[in-house]
């Protein structure tokens, strides 16, 4: 054991370590050195910024269906444009929105959770962002040039296979997989590595907050999940379009169900991988706002992982109309009825806290309200999807739209927003302004429910997803309209966060470390955290160290101001095991996320780049891992 | 019941011209049933969940402006003990609730894709071929001169089991006519299959249910359930070819559409046009509706379909074959006269 731990509170005189940590951990000024930042911090405002702006742009693309469906017949757009724009909604909010902000919530997050000063691999950590950013503009740079993807988020084969979807928009939609595909792996390696191993010492595993649990578990699921997806995107679609593998062409013995099996297999933990944090986050909301700890910890942490687990488990509910045998399909029906038990015992364990806490009704708390609401209908018509024969019915429907809205934005678009409140003052140093938060708040509800309900009325009147216009005859006119009136309230509402998020970035009132009073590591933290987030890395004796009295608290000492260090802890029980040297700002993630860039999106145009992609790649690499001297000189 | 889950959907309660929730056979009867005990059932526990959330409010909640409160505040070992069976009695009837629902889905699930009839010989086969964007029908025959062959329009006899048939020319669709059954999808490759039944006559709407390009919107179909001697009826006249026109206007219109390119993709019994590209046309004038229900079928509108064929129902692979004006007219008379 390298570092001695004190449990005595640290001396006032940090300002020389302070200083020094600074000029170790920070950002310098000017471009080059922007574009070489590696701390957490800083890549994790950016995937918050960037999958914001995404957040946008997909909600526009609703916008514009929800236009077109307005009225019977209309002629606003056309079947070609409408394909490629819920297309692009789809594969916007599932690739670009839903899990990036995750994935950015948890990099800022965690590190400071857990009492650490960076993620365990910075360098991984920029190269993945600039992966999704370059994936993102990659999508939408093809947009520019009129070269949309329009086969579906889902690209069924044989639709989306060279016979039927000619042009290279599809070819663009599998290779932007891959680009987040790389991205989502990058963020769950680290955060795997920096849970399992760089928690504060003393923060054993049953001490570890929830939000941190919810991204272990989230962490794991992509690990599995994600290769699935780049094999049916990559390896079975893109090559059966580029170079005629027919691994999925029924036209020469390929199948085009076996896509679906890989698809869902990823697709289906996709769905946990976006709301998993958000469950976290509840919590974390709960906790402060309750001012309580988190009632029934084993339950909840549990009932995450046996999430994590159940959701491999039943990607075929979403082909049952493909008619596989019976036998099958009842375990398959089980097994989706079975995550409703892990996400019942997550509900009442927070109807438990806020029956006992003493609340504080903030805006961060009303979209855990909301949540409640709303995620537990979407719930409960996932339980009725779980059923087969009313599955039959309601797939493919409307039904499944207004199911699907109510678990993603009820179960995670809620929850990020609450927690995107409740940590305001942590990333930006000001609280956000409650009165507009709150108004935005019921805006956004109203207007979802507007939105998303009469959709389960009409999808079993028989409207089918995925059409671009409708009959007048078919009597689904007035719930139609109801939809598009609610989309642009919530656009409203949206509009309304937007200004209350710049008004407070301005004006908000300055906040301290620990605005709410909460119990947990991150309000330790100056708001914002600075670049090394803690002067002394703290020594946890309990589950809330900040709810502890004051000369508890321990610190680490021991560790070298001089370079980027940070602790190693044990597995289990958070136990110091070394010291570790974590490496500095470097452009050279940057330009190897660039040079694999111009290979992935030059791929769609020949094979041949792919090997432009290798040699850029291993350039990349090289620069990337050149020895340096040794770290002791500075 | 139906009447029962309908006051429980707030809008939209108007007239749907294809409904789940309008059942008109013992499969959709059954799945409706199914849906409205699920949906009663989940929507109290949706309610008991909302109220407690909501009451726990009113419950020694001090405003964000009445500070300081204490830090943090811990209820006390009693309180916790009482949450602590409060939530677990709670996961356990959630256990039993959903043992509950899973048997009944499954026994459900086995009522609704076998045929109600113990003699499944009884049955009545269809065999359904999605394409892009229309639907080929075909009732297959051991006897091939008693094949029927039809597009976008299924007769089925009231009463009797009918067992669908379905595969893909081309991508995925699927077949659905929600009075009547779930929906099945349609895969190249893959023969699937489902039952279906009509308890009483009536006209039922389908609908392609699997995004399937361009026209998914517009791939419908009409089922058409007749008692069953009108079914027998229709049959017989199914298996008649095309009677040959007797008036010169019409013989004119026959003569347009076999020198032109129409019988290069469609077929017409008894003449010389074979196509098998787009539907077979031997009929033609008993269907109600003209692209896969997307015009109901009369002059006007075969006359606009067959000028600009485009312009109804962007991408079809219908082509656009240039009818001299004089030739249109004898052409759609034709057409409408092949009953």
């Amino acid at each position: 054991m390298n570092s001695a731990i004190t449990t005595q509170a640290a001396s006032a005189d940090d300002v020389a370590e302070r200083g020094q940590l600074d000029s170790v951990w920070k950002n310098n000024p000017g471009l080059v050195a922007w574009f070489s930042a590696t701390t957490h911090q800083a890549i994790g405002k950016r995937y918050i910024v960037t999958a914001f702006v995404f957040l946008l742009l997909g909600g526009l693309e609703a916008l514009l269906m929800r236009l077109q469906l307005a009225s019977p017949e209309n002629t606003f757009l056309g079947p070609s444009r409408y394909n490629q724009i819920f297309t692009m909604h789809g594969t916007t909010m599932m690739f670009l929105f839903a899990v990036p902000v995750m994935e950015g919530m948890g990099i800022y997050l965690v590190p400071l959770l857990l009492g650490t000063r960076n993620v365990a691999f910075p360098r991984l950590n920029a190269f993945g962002y600039w992966m999704y950013l370059a994936g993102g503009l990659f999508l939408y740079g093809a947009a520019l040039t009129n070269t949309l993807p329009d086969a579906g988020w889902f690209a069924y084969p044989p639709l989306s296979g060279p016979e039927f979807s000619a042009g290279k928009g599809v070819d663009v939609w599998a290779q932007m997989i891959t680009f987040t595909e790389i991205s989502a792996m990058c963020v769950a390696v680290e955060l795997v590595v920096t849970i399992l191993r760089m928690r504060a010492p003393g923060m054993s595993l049953n001490r570890m907050p929830m939000f941190c649990w919810s991204m272990l578990v989230q962490s794991f699921m992509i690990i599995f999940a994600m290769p699935a997806v780049m094999i049916t995107s990559t390896v079975l679609l893109l090559n059966d379009r580029t170079i005629g593998t027919h691994f999925v062409n029924p036209a020469e013995g390929g199948d085009p169900l076996m896509y679906q099996h890989l698809f869902w297999f990823f697709g289906h933990p996709e769905v946990y991988i976006i709301f998993l944090p958000a469950l976290g986050m509840v919590s974390s909301i709960l906790e402060a706002h309750s001012r309580r700890g988190v009632f029934g910890y084993p339950a909840l942490v549990l009932s995450l992982v046996g999430n994590g687990f159940i959701a491999f488990g039943l990607w075929v509910h979403h082909m049952f109309a493909t008619g596989l045998p019976q036998i099958g399909e009842a375990y398959f029906t089980a097994a989706s009825m079975m995550i409703a038990i892990t996400s019942g015992i997550q509900i009442f364990c927070w109807l438990a806290m806020l029956w006992t806490g003493r609340l504080q009704l903030t805006a961060a708390l009303h979209f855990v309200f909301g949540f409640i609401f709303i995620f537990v209908m979407g719930g409960m018509t996932g339980v009725m999807l779980a059923s087969i024969p009313l599955d039959l019915q309601a797939h493919d429907t409307y039904f499944v739209v207004a199911h699907f809205h109510y678990v993603l934005i009820g179960g995670a678009l809620f929850p990020l927003f609450g927690g995107f409140h409740y940590w305001f003052p942590k990333f930006t140093g000001r609280l956000i302004g409650e009165r507009l938060g709150k108004i935005s708040f019921w805006i956004l509800f109203i207007g979802f429910n507007a939105t998303f309900f009469p959709m389960h009325a009409v999808g079993l009147q028989g409207m089918t997803r995925r059409i671009y216009t409708y009959g007048a005859d078919m009597g689904w006119g007035t719930a139609n309209l109801l939809s598009t009136i609610g989309a642009f309230v919530i656009a409203i509402g949206g509009l309304v966060f937007i200004v209350n998020v710049l008004r407070s970035l301005r004006q908000g009132t300055v906040a301290d470390a620990n605005p709410w009073d909460a119990g947990t590591l991150e309000w330790a933290a100056d708001s914002p955290p600075a670049s090394y987030n803690f002067t002394h890395l703290p020594v946890i004796t309990g589950r809330y160290p900040l709810w502890t009295a004051k000369d508890s608290r321990g610190i680490v000492t021991g560790l070298r101001p001089d370079r980027r260090e940070v602790l190693i802890t044990s597995l289990m029980d958070a136990e110091p095991h070394h010291r570790s040297t974590l490496p500095g700002s470097s452009i050279w993630p940057l330009l190897t996320a660039a040079g694999l860039a111009i290979g992935l999106v030059g791929s769609v145009a020949a094979f041949s780049w792919y090997f432009v992609m290798t040699a850029l790649g291993i350039i990349g690499f090289i620069g990337w891992f050149w020895p340096r001297p040794p770290l002791d000189v500075k | 019941m139906k009447r029962g889950v309908l006051l429980l959907l707030p809008v939209g309660v108007a007239f749907a011209q294809q409904s789940a929730l309008d059942p008109a056979g013992p499969y959709a009867h059954r799945i409706e049933l199914l849906g409205a005990f699920f949906l009663g059932l989940l929507g109290l526990i949706f309610l008991v969940v909302i109220i407690l959330a909501l009451l726990s409010l009113t419950r020694r909640h001090r405003g964000i402006d009445q500070e300081p409160l204490e830090q943090n505040h811990r209820p006390s070992e009693s309180t916790e003990r009482r949450l602590t069976r409060t939530v677990g009695i709670a996961a356990a009837v959630t256990v039993l609730i959903l043992l509950g629902l899973v048997v009944i889905s499954v026994s459900a699930g086995k009522a609704t894709s076998t045929p109600g009839n113990p003699d499944p010989a009884n049955a009545l086969v269809i065999e359904i071929t999605g394409t892009q964007w229309w639907w080929q029908v075909r009732y297959p025959n051991e006897d091939a001169s008693r094949i029927v062959v039809d597009a976008n329009e299924l007769h089925i006899p009231v009463g009797r089991p009918v067992l669908i048939r379905g595969t893909s020319n081309d991508v995925i669709h699927s077949f659905w006519v929600p009075n009547l059954q779930g929906k099945r999808d349609l895969i190249p490759s893959h023969v699937t299959t489902d039952w279906m039944q009509a308890d009483h006559a009536g006209r039922f709407r389908g609908q392609c249910a699997e995004f399937c390009g361009l026209q998914h919107a517009h791939m419908a179909l009409w089922v058409i359930a007749e008692p069953p001697d009108k079914f027998e009826t229709w049959r017989a006249h199914q298996l008649q070819p095309a009677s040959a026109p007797a008036d010169p206007v019409r013989q004119r219109g026959q003569q347009v559409f076999l020198d032109g390119a129409c019988a290069l993709c469609h077929a017409i019994q008894g003449t010389a046009a074979a196509g098998q590209v787009g539907p077979d046309l031997t009929h033609f004038g008993r269907r109600s509706t003209i692209a896969a229900g997307t015009l109901p079928n009369n002059k006007g509108n075969l006359a606009g379909w067959i000028a600009d064929p485009q312009n109804i129902k962007p991408g079809t692979r219908m082509a656009t074959v240039p009818v001299k004006a004089e030739e249109m007219q004898p052409l759609l008379e034709y057409l409408e006269g092949l009953q």
